[in-house]
Protein backbone atom coordinates (compact mmCIF):
# COMPACT_ATOMS: atom_id res chain seq x y z
CA UNK A 1 0.00 0.00 0.00
CA UNK A 2 1.23 3.13 -0.90
CA UNK A 3 1.99 5.65 2.29
CA UNK A 4 -0.59 9.05 2.34
CA UNK A 5 1.00 12.00 1.42
CA UNK A 6 -0.41 14.97 2.67
CA UNK A 7 -0.25 17.08 -0.35
CA UNK A 8 -0.07 21.45 -0.37
CA UNK A 9 -3.65 22.11 -0.08
CA UNK A 10 -3.71 19.80 3.03
CA UNK A 11 -1.13 21.40 4.58
CA UNK A 12 -2.45 24.34 4.04
CA UNK A 13 -5.71 23.28 5.86
CA UNK A 14 -3.66 21.91 8.82
CA UNK A 15 -1.22 25.61 8.83
CA UNK A 16 -4.80 27.03 9.25
CA UNK A 17 -6.01 24.91 11.79
CA UNK A 18 -3.21 24.53 14.09
CA UNK A 19 -3.17 28.70 13.97
CA UNK A 20 -6.74 28.66 15.41
CA UNK A 21 -7.55 25.12 16.13
CA UNK A 22 -11.04 27.04 17.41
CA UNK A 23 -11.85 28.06 14.05
CA UNK A 24 -15.34 26.93 12.24
CA UNK A 25 -15.05 24.73 9.50
CA UNK A 26 -16.62 27.86 7.15
CA UNK A 27 -13.45 29.85 8.38
CA UNK A 28 -10.79 27.26 7.80
CA UNK A 29 -12.46 26.60 4.53
CA UNK A 30 -12.22 30.28 3.53
CA UNK A 31 -8.63 31.10 5.03
CA UNK A 32 -7.48 27.59 3.44
CA UNK A 33 -9.12 28.42 -0.52
CA UNK A 34 -11.30 25.60 -0.68
CA UNK A 35 -14.97 24.82 -0.81
CA UNK A 36 -16.62 23.24 2.64
CA UNK A 37 -17.37 19.77 0.85
CA UNK A 38 -13.47 19.92 -0.07
CA UNK A 39 -12.53 20.94 3.65
CA UNK A 40 -14.71 17.69 5.05
CA UNK A 41 -13.43 15.18 2.67
CA UNK A 42 -9.66 16.01 3.42
CA UNK A 43 -10.05 16.91 7.02
CA UNK A 44 -12.05 13.06 7.50
CA UNK A 45 -9.04 11.74 4.91
CA UNK A 46 -6.23 13.30 7.56
CA UNK A 47 -8.12 11.90 10.31
CA UNK A 48 -8.22 7.97 8.65
CA UNK A 49 -4.39 8.16 7.97
CA UNK A 50 -4.03 9.22 11.45
CA UNK A 51 -2.48 12.46 10.33
CA UNK A 52 -4.80 14.47 12.42
CA UNK A 53 -5.61 12.82 15.60
CA UNK A 54 -7.65 14.87 17.15
CA UNK A 55 -8.68 18.34 18.88
CA UNK A 56 -8.27 18.32 22.37
CA UNK A 57 -9.61 21.50 25.24
CA UNK A 58 -6.64 22.85 26.69
CA UNK A 59 -6.90 22.79 30.27
CA UNK A 60 -5.09 25.71 33.02
CA UNK A 61 -4.57 23.88 35.84
CA UNK A 62 -3.90 27.17 37.60
CA UNK A 63 -7.23 28.25 37.27
CA UNK A 64 -8.16 24.83 38.98
CA UNK A 65 -6.40 25.27 41.58
CA UNK A 66 -3.22 23.24 40.92
CA UNK A 67 -0.66 26.06 41.45
CA UNK A 68 2.74 24.28 41.04
CA UNK A 69 4.05 23.02 37.64
CA UNK A 70 7.31 21.37 38.00
CA UNK A 71 9.35 19.89 34.75
CA UNK A 72 11.72 16.50 36.47
CA UNK A 73 13.81 14.92 34.46
CA UNK A 74 15.10 11.40 34.95
CA UNK A 75 17.92 9.34 34.61
CA UNK A 76 17.29 5.78 35.26
CA UNK A 77 19.95 3.05 36.35
CA UNK A 78 19.81 0.95 33.03
CA UNK A 79 21.64 -2.11 34.48
CA UNK A 80 18.19 -3.54 35.17
CA UNK A 81 16.94 -4.15 31.53
CA UNK A 82 13.26 -3.67 32.80
CA UNK A 83 13.95 -0.63 34.03
CA UNK A 84 11.81 1.48 31.33
CA UNK A 85 8.94 -0.89 31.34
CA UNK A 86 8.59 -1.05 35.46
CA UNK A 87 9.76 3.24 35.73
CA UNK A 88 6.92 4.41 32.74
CA UNK A 89 4.45 1.76 34.31
CA UNK A 90 4.89 3.42 38.12
CA UNK A 91 4.80 6.55 36.55
CA UNK A 92 1.86 6.38 34.54
CA UNK A 93 0.03 5.22 38.11
CA UNK A 94 0.78 8.55 39.57
CA UNK A 95 -2.19 11.09 38.63
CA UNK A 96 -0.49 14.60 39.48
CA UNK A 97 1.18 13.67 36.10
CA UNK A 98 -0.50 15.43 32.88
CA UNK A 99 2.60 14.96 30.23
CA UNK A 100 5.21 12.56 29.94
CA UNK A 101 8.43 12.02 27.67
CA UNK A 102 11.52 9.77 26.80
CA UNK A 103 14.22 11.00 25.33
CA UNK A 104 17.81 10.20 23.75
CA UNK A 105 20.56 11.85 25.32
CA UNK A 106 21.54 12.41 28.84
CA UNK A 107 18.05 12.67 29.90
CA UNK A 108 15.74 9.36 29.67
CA UNK A 109 12.19 10.67 30.94
CA UNK A 110 10.66 13.80 31.34
CA UNK A 111 7.56 14.28 32.94
CA UNK A 112 5.38 17.12 33.80
CA UNK A 113 3.97 17.52 37.16
CA UNK A 114 1.59 19.43 39.00
CA UNK A 115 0.18 20.16 42.51
CA UNK A 116 -1.86 22.48 44.67
CA UNK A 117 1.10 24.14 46.28
CA UNK A 118 4.43 23.67 47.77
CA UNK A 119 3.49 22.38 50.49
CA UNK A 120 1.24 19.45 48.59
CA UNK A 121 4.38 19.47 45.87
CA UNK A 122 6.90 18.16 48.88
CA UNK A 123 3.74 15.79 49.57
CA UNK A 124 3.71 14.46 45.60
CA UNK A 125 7.79 14.54 45.50
CA UNK A 126 8.68 12.37 48.66
CA UNK A 127 5.34 10.03 48.45
CA UNK A 128 4.83 9.29 44.71
CA UNK A 129 8.23 10.55 42.68
CA UNK A 130 11.23 9.72 44.96
CA UNK A 131 9.49 6.17 45.40
CA UNK A 132 9.73 5.35 41.46
CA UNK A 133 11.85 2.50 41.02
CA UNK A 134 15.20 2.72 38.72
CA UNK A 135 16.13 6.41 39.05
CA UNK A 136 19.46 6.68 39.43
CA UNK A 137 19.71 10.73 38.46
CA UNK A 138 16.29 13.40 39.21
CA UNK A 139 16.23 16.89 38.72
CA UNK A 140 13.44 19.58 38.59
CA UNK A 141 12.72 22.76 36.79
CA UNK A 142 9.97 24.81 38.76
CA UNK A 143 7.75 26.51 36.16
CA UNK A 144 7.92 30.10 36.87
CA UNK A 145 5.97 31.22 33.84
CA UNK A 146 4.83 29.76 30.59
CA UNK A 147 5.88 31.95 27.51
CA UNK A 148 4.18 30.67 24.57
CA UNK A 149 2.81 27.25 23.90
CA UNK A 150 1.73 26.39 20.53
CA UNK A 151 1.57 23.17 18.29
CA UNK A 152 1.71 24.93 15.23
CA UNK A 153 4.43 23.87 13.24
CA UNK A 154 6.88 25.58 10.20
CA UNK A 155 4.78 23.96 6.94
CA UNK B 1 -9.93 28.95 42.44
CA UNK B 2 -12.99 27.87 40.89
CA UNK B 3 -15.06 25.42 42.92
CA UNK B 4 -16.08 22.29 40.08
CA UNK B 5 -18.55 19.38 41.24
CA UNK B 6 -18.59 16.05 40.32
CA UNK B 7 -20.17 16.53 36.60
CA UNK B 8 -17.67 19.49 35.75
CA UNK B 9 -14.62 17.17 35.73
CA UNK B 10 -16.22 14.46 34.11
CA UNK B 11 -17.24 17.32 31.10
CA UNK B 12 -13.53 18.52 31.31
CA UNK B 13 -12.50 14.64 31.35
CA UNK B 14 -14.15 14.40 27.73
CA UNK B 15 -13.56 17.95 26.47
CA UNK B 16 -9.74 17.05 26.91
CA UNK B 17 -9.83 14.12 25.06
CA UNK B 18 -12.01 15.43 22.38
CA UNK B 19 -13.00 18.82 21.99
CA UNK B 20 -15.25 18.58 18.56
CA UNK B 21 -18.24 16.60 20.78
CA UNK B 22 -21.21 18.80 20.67
CA UNK B 23 -23.07 20.26 23.82
CA UNK B 24 -25.75 17.55 23.56
CA UNK B 25 -23.20 14.70 22.93
CA UNK B 26 -21.35 15.77 26.17
CA UNK B 27 -24.37 16.13 28.16
CA UNK B 28 -26.04 13.05 27.49
CA UNK B 29 -22.29 11.15 28.34
CA UNK B 30 -22.03 12.77 31.90
CA UNK B 31 -26.22 12.24 32.22
CA UNK B 32 -27.45 15.91 31.86
CA UNK B 33 -29.71 18.05 29.03
CA UNK B 34 -28.04 20.11 26.05
CA UNK B 35 -28.81 23.82 27.67
CA UNK B 36 -26.96 22.79 31.45
CA UNK B 37 -24.41 20.81 29.23
CA UNK B 38 -23.79 24.03 27.10
CA UNK B 39 -23.86 25.91 29.86
CA UNK B 40 -21.28 24.43 32.30
CA UNK B 41 -18.68 24.23 29.29
CA UNK B 42 -19.50 28.30 28.56
CA UNK B 43 -18.64 28.88 32.37
CA UNK B 44 -15.84 26.73 32.10
CA UNK B 45 -14.24 28.89 29.55
CA UNK B 46 -15.08 32.15 31.13
CA UNK B 47 -13.36 30.72 34.14
CA UNK B 48 -10.30 30.57 32.11
CA UNK B 49 -10.12 26.74 32.70
CA UNK B 50 -10.37 26.09 29.25
CA UNK B 51 -8.05 28.32 27.78
CA UNK B 52 -8.42 26.73 24.30
CA UNK B 53 -7.91 24.13 22.10
CA UNK B 54 -4.82 21.87 21.20
CA UNK B 55 -5.16 19.70 17.60
CA UNK B 56 -2.89 16.88 17.58
CA UNK B 57 -0.90 16.12 14.66
CA UNK B 58 1.35 13.68 13.62
CA UNK B 59 4.12 15.94 12.86
CA UNK B 60 6.59 13.46 11.70
CA UNK B 61 3.89 12.72 8.44
CA UNK B 62 4.04 16.71 8.10
CA UNK B 63 7.88 16.26 7.43
CA UNK B 64 8.72 17.22 11.17
CA UNK B 65 10.49 13.86 12.19
CA UNK B 66 12.58 15.57 14.90
CA UNK B 67 11.34 17.28 18.35
CA UNK B 68 13.91 18.19 20.94
CA UNK B 69 13.86 19.67 24.41
CA UNK B 70 16.63 22.69 24.95
CA UNK B 71 17.62 23.82 28.95
CA UNK B 72 19.12 27.39 28.31
CA UNK B 73 20.55 28.58 30.53
CA UNK B 74 21.38 32.73 30.32
CA UNK B 75 25.03 33.76 30.27
CA UNK B 76 25.29 37.00 32.30
CA UNK B 77 22.38 37.46 34.39
CA UNK B 78 21.20 41.18 35.07
CA UNK B 79 22.93 41.98 31.74
CA UNK B 80 20.80 41.50 29.75
CA UNK B 81 16.99 41.77 29.70
CA UNK B 82 14.57 38.94 30.31
CA UNK B 83 11.82 40.38 27.78
CA UNK B 84 14.70 40.63 24.75
CA UNK B 85 15.54 36.57 25.63
CA UNK B 86 11.72 36.18 25.35
CA UNK B 87 10.94 38.19 22.83
CA UNK B 88 13.29 36.82 20.09
CA UNK B 89 13.29 33.31 20.94
CA UNK B 90 9.15 33.44 20.91
CA UNK B 91 9.40 34.79 17.54
CA UNK B 92 11.33 31.43 16.03
CA UNK B 93 8.99 29.41 14.29
CA UNK B 94 10.05 26.15 15.30
CA UNK B 95 9.80 26.85 18.81
CA UNK B 96 6.81 25.69 20.14
CA UNK B 97 7.06 25.74 23.91
CA UNK B 98 8.84 28.61 25.97
CA UNK B 99 9.17 28.24 30.03
CA UNK B 100 10.87 30.56 32.08
CA UNK B 101 11.77 28.02 34.96
CA UNK B 102 14.07 27.67 38.42
CA UNK B 103 16.50 24.89 38.55
CA UNK B 104 19.83 24.45 36.70
CA UNK B 105 18.55 26.17 33.90
CA UNK B 106 16.24 29.44 33.56
CA UNK B 107 14.25 28.60 30.30
CA UNK B 108 13.01 25.38 28.75
CA UNK B 109 12.35 25.04 24.85
CA UNK B 110 10.31 22.88 22.73
CA UNK B 111 11.25 22.76 19.13
CA UNK B 112 10.54 20.99 15.84
CA UNK B 113 12.48 19.96 13.32
CA UNK B 114 12.12 18.28 10.07
CA UNK B 115 15.49 16.00 10.99
CA UNK B 116 18.96 16.57 12.59
CA UNK B 117 20.37 18.14 10.46
CA UNK B 118 17.57 21.22 10.31
CA UNK B 119 17.23 20.64 14.26
CA UNK B 120 21.37 21.81 14.22
CA UNK B 121 20.71 25.17 11.48
CA UNK B 122 18.50 26.09 14.19
CA UNK B 123 20.41 25.62 16.75
CA UNK B 124 23.17 27.68 15.42
CA UNK B 125 21.59 29.91 13.52
CA UNK B 126 18.36 31.02 15.88
CA UNK B 127 19.08 29.46 19.15
CA UNK B 128 23.03 30.07 19.98
CA UNK B 129 22.41 33.52 18.40
CA UNK B 130 19.35 34.77 20.66
CA UNK B 131 20.83 37.61 23.74
CA UNK B 132 22.05 36.30 26.42
CA UNK B 133 22.10 32.66 25.45
CA UNK B 134 24.78 30.75 27.90
CA UNK B 135 24.59 26.81 28.29
CA UNK B 136 22.45 24.75 26.07
CA UNK B 137 21.43 21.52 27.00
CA UNK B 138 19.27 19.46 24.10
CA UNK B 139 17.54 16.04 24.14
CA UNK B 140 15.76 14.43 21.14
CA UNK B 141 12.24 13.31 22.17
CA UNK B 142 11.82 9.56 21.67
CA UNK B 143 8.16 9.28 22.70
CA UNK B 144 5.68 11.31 23.93
CA UNK B 145 2.40 10.76 25.82
CA UNK B 146 -0.13 13.08 27.65
CA UNK B 147 -2.17 11.73 30.35
CA UNK B 148 -5.37 12.92 32.06
CA UNK B 149 -3.87 14.59 34.80
CA UNK B 150 -5.98 14.81 38.01
CA UNK B 151 -9.34 15.04 37.23
CA UNK B 152 -10.73 12.15 39.10
CA UNK B 153 -11.62 9.30 37.38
Amino acid sequence: MMKFMPDSTDRRILRQLLADPSASNAQLAERAGVTSASLWRRLERLREEGVLSGVQARIDWRALGWEVEVSLRFTLDKTDPRAFDDFLAALREVPEVTEIQSFLGSVDWRATVIARDMAHWQQVYRDRILTLPHISELDALMLVSTIKVSEELPL
Amino acid sequence: MTDLDATDLAILRLLAQDATRSAADIGRAVGIGQPAAWRRIRRLTDQGVITGRRVVVDAAALGFGVTVFLGIKLAAKGRISLEDFERAVTAIPEVQVVQHVLGQFDYRLRITARDISDFERILRRRIMTLPGVGQVEANVMLSEERRPGPLGA
